[in-house]
């Protein structure tokens, strides 16, 4: 499937990527995330177990164990700090 | 329902009179603004910027605001909040609830703000004497979030 990725806040600025569209073969939402932490470096850092991240999919909150449709428009971000 | 993701500024007295205008229903308008403050964590903030999530910002907010009808007997409600760079003493955010009595308004007021803290994507980025920083959330706003749930 194909996945539109966006990155958001602190994320965004370390990964020095705003957005992608990467072609998917996983199910859940973990494995999206088991796949970026292999690129290694500040994605493994950033994403690894136990670091507080957020995703959600097609605008919603998800936990990590939800299966991704496909087309589906994937954020991960760090906790939010607004108001 | 009024919800504004906007980098104008805004004026409260403009909002409740907005809320109130023409009708003679409402028995009660309680409201929150929260600033922008000169210090956080110890050190001087000359600036922030906010960042958000456009088109799930909008979305998390008007769940929030539908989570509250659902809760309380409500007339009216606005959030508005803002983006983009603020200075110590600019408002950030508005939440004004409409209702017949105070105590659903006070109540639906502190909800929608504790829950917009926790749910809405907006992040802050905080300028001081030793540079940019991200700010990290904070244990007592998951607290007071936390103690809306039902039990």
């Amino acid at each position: 499937m194909t996945l539109r990725i966006l990155y958001f806040a602190r994320l965004r600025e370390r990964f020095g990527l705003a957005e992608e569209t990467l072609a998917f073969d996983g199910a859940t939402a973990a494995d999206l995330v088991a796949l970026l932490q292999a690129r290694g470096g500040v994605w493994a850092e950033e994403l690894a177990e136990g670091r507080a991240f957020r995703v959600a999919v097609n605008q919603d909150i998800i936990a990590l164990d939800t299966a991704l449709p496909d087309h589906a428009e994937v954020a991960i971000f760090p906790p939010v700090t607004g108001g | 329902m009024k919800i504004l993701v906007q980098t104008e500024a805004f004026d409260l007295g403009t909002e409740v009179a907005a809320m109130s205008s023409g009708r003679t229903d409402i028995g009660a308008i309680a409201s929150f603004v929260g600033l922008a403050r000169d210090m956080n964590e110890s050190s001087g903030v000359a600036a922030m910027t906010l960042e958000h999530y456009p088109g799930m910002t909008e979305k998390a907010l008007a769940q929030l605001v539908d989570d509250a009808h659902a809760r309380w007997t409500l007339q009216d409600v606005t959030v508005i909040h803002r983006i983009g760079r603020l200075v110590p003493g600019d408002p950030i955010v508005l939440v004004a609830v409409a209702s017949r009595h105070r105590g659903e308004a006070f109540a639906a007021c502190e909800f929608i703000m504790d829950f917009l803290k926790t749910q809405a994507p907006f992040w802050k980025k905080e300028e001081t004497p030793d540079g940019e920083r991200w700010v990290e959330p904070r244990a007592s706003d998951n607290a007071a979030a936390a103690r809306w749930k039902r039990a």
